[in-house]
């Protein structure tokens, strides 16, 4: 206990020091810890948002925007299919469930999606209030939606074009409201849903007579979104056949085994192209990863230095305390208490610095997980203790043990008689 | 050997070498338990090796000490430095007051590190005789050296230890100051019935102390 007091009067005695090491510590740990939250939970939505879901049906074009267009809902989708080119897949043996989207429109940047009642059960979602829809243009809000949107049910909203607020609005057909679902934590709770039905009736599909109204608007949407400009591909292709048209459909196997061959026979098939999003998100998160790397390193390169300067301040209050040093033996403390207490002052800097890094980092989640949940996908949280947290506080005791050795040996091998003759 | 607990110091045929060079060469020195004694010697006589061999803080190339029948070159070093906490108080010329701890903190320590119970009494009276009752919060740097001197007394004689030695404690003070300080480690050490040894170069301490010893001049 005297060893204690002892330490905690010497850290006091130069706080400046001393808070400048508690700093640099706890400013280091707090940004690996950062990093390291980020990458987790940005893997655990990306297949958290994927789960149930294990092919993606879609037109040519990248899969990478397959992917992030029918299962997150961030990107523009690569184009429409005929629904009829689908149905062979659907009713494949190998296929469990297949359930169609249509994407294209928009509330106040939310989507609508066109789709069967099979959609909600993928994330698991279930009503709150309400019913789903039965005739078209009835919609049910996911949670964050409705929140956000205060929809509820028998609220009327006519949707817009695309994802911006700048496109084209149908001003004619309102949507309204009859479901809201419950929150699940993922990409449903943003989006809002409807039937295949609304969405063509919407875009007069099958019904080239009243298509005049907004063809030159949709020419101009679907140029820009060949290059990727505008907010959302235009889906509605105008029925030049008065066949249906879907985005994309999201598949899942029977058996795992179907993973070998389906892909491989879709793409041969040649109208349609298929991608697994297990896949697609890899490659992702691997040139993320890069990324997140190279801001690791250089995280581990500021703990570094934290535990030098830790190495210094205990060091430097060695070399200025030698004579306390050698008084504390002359009343009768040994080498090991002299040890002990220089390994505790390194210990009580360096664990004051990693606790409050640990606040600082998990606080900081904690709040741009606030910041952002509303707008984005990813449901950030500092409420979460990862095991490679555990192993990184492991780390840092050894980190910390080892710039307080060095130190804690000189005041073991003190040299009383000679330190007390020195000036 | 036996060892008789009556005499407080008994040293034979010590040898203290350092480099090849023979520091110390002392066939025998006795001291009895009470007795007060100036240790004297020009610098260089080896005086503080002999200071630091009697508490412990060396070990002889040769030779023992004994201290209250109990023999400290026999002792591993653990065991000398707790006799040391326990039964030595050690006062030198350069006080070394923990900047850290205040003059009240700084007595304690001694307690504590002796692993003795906080007797806040025996402090108490401490501070009131040496005239530091209103400093016991103070920072040893708010201190005059005349009061910086009292505590590091205090300090050592607080845990009642059967030895006082005092390395040099006057050579930095006035003709004045020098007298109060010998008369203020006698009346310590009696009062805490304590041997006192006081080791200095310092003439003027000659004739204030019981008995004194010249410092023989290794060959």
């Amino acid at each position: 206990m005297i060893l204690l007091r002892l330490t905690f009067a010497n850290l006091c005695l130069s706080p400046l020091g001393s808070l400048l090491t508690l700093l640099l510590v706890s400013l280091s740990s707090a940004s690996i810890i950062v990093l390291l939250l980020a990458s987790s939970q940005l893997a655990q939505t990306l297949s958290r948002d994927a789960k149930g879901i294990d092919l993606v049906l879609g037109a040519r074009g990248s899969p990478i925007q397959l992917i992030l267009s029918a299962v997150y809902h961030a990107d523009i989708p690569t184009g429409n299919i005929r629904l009829n080119d689908t149905l062979r897949w659907r009713d494949d043996p190998r296929v469990k469930t297949a359930v169609p989207l249509s994407l294209g429109d928009s509330y106040r940047g939310f989507r609508i999606v066109g789709t069967t009642a099979e959609y909600a059960p993928i994330y698991g979602a279930t009503l709150r209030t309400g019913r789903y829809w039965d005739t078209p243009m009835e919609v049910v809000a996911g949670a964050l939606v409705a929140e956000a949107a205060r929809l509820q049910v028998n609220t009327q909203f006519t949707s817009a074009h695309g994802l911006g607020a700048s496109g084209h609005k149908h001003d004619t057909q309102p949507y309204r409201v009859v479901g809201v679902l419950k929150p699940t934590g993922s990409v449903i709770d943003r989006l809002i849903l409807t039937s295949l039905e609304s969405v063509w009736q919407l875009h007069d599909e099958g019904d080239p007579a009243s298509n005049h109204q907004n063809s030159t608007d949709s020419d101009e949407q679907h140029n820009a979104s060949q290059s990727h400009q505008d907010g959302e591909e235009d889906h509605a292709n105008h029925a030049e056949d008065n066949v249906q048209h879907i985005t994309a459909m999201l598949l899942s196997y029977r058996s795992p085994l179907s993973a070998l061959s389906l892909p491989r026979e879709v793409n041969a098939a040649g109208a349609l192209q298929a991608a697994a999003p297990a896949m697609e998100m890899a490659r992702v998160l691997q040139l993320v990863g890069i990324g997140l790397d190279g801001l690791k390193a250089f995280a581990v390169v500021l703990i570094l230095i934290a535990f030098l300067s830790l190495f210094a301040t205990l060091y430097g209050s060695l070399r200025a305390r030698r004579h306390d040093l050698a008084m504390l033996r002359c009343l009768g403390a040994n080498r090991w208490e002299l040890l002990l207490m220089l390994l505790l002052e390194g210990f009580l800097l360096a664990f004051g610095g990693i606790l409050l890094g640990v606040a600082v980092g998990h606080g900081t989640m904690e709040a741009v997980g606030y910041m952002l949940a509303n707008t984005r996908g990813v449901g950030f949280t500092g409420r979460t203790w990862l095991s490679s947290e555990t192993f990184l506080l492991l780390g840092l005791l050894v980190v910390t043990a080892a710039a307080a050795a060095l130190p804690a040996i000189q005041a073991y091998r003190t040299d009383v008689a000679r330190t007390l003759a020195a000036p | 050997m036996t060892l008789n607990q009556d005499v407080a110091i008994e040293v034979k045929n010590l040898r203290f070498s350092y480099d090849n060079e023979i520091l110390i060469d002392l066939a025998s020195l006795s001291v009895q338990r009470g007795e007060s004694m100036a240790i004297l010697g020009a610098s260089g006589s080896g005086k503080t090796t002999l200071l630091h061999l009697l508490a412990g803080l060396l070990t002889p190339s040769s030779g023992s000490i004994a201290l209250f029948g109990s023999s400290l070159t026999e002792m591993r070093e653990t065991e000398r430095d707790r006799f040391r906490g326990r039964h030595i108080g050690l006062v030198f010329q350069r006080l070394h007051l923990l900047p850290a701890l205040s003059v009240l903190e700084n007595i304690m320590l001694t307690l504590r590190l002796a692993r003795l119970p906080p007797d806040k009494q025996r402090v108490d009276q401490l501070l009131d005789q040496l005239h530091l009752k209103d400093l016991a919060m103070c920072k040893p740097d708010r201190l005059s050296q005349g009061q910086a001197q009292r505590v590091a007394i205090a300090r050592a004689v607080v845990h009642r230890p059967k030895l006082l030695i005092a390395d040099e404690p006057t050579s930095a003070l006035d003709d004045k100051n020098a007298e109060d300080a010998i008369a203020m480690l006698r009346e310590s050490a009696s009062g805490a019935g304590a041997t006192l040894l006081v080791v200095t170069h310092d003439q003027r301490v000659r004739g204030s102390l019981a008995r004194e010893f010249e410092m023989p001049v290794p060959l």
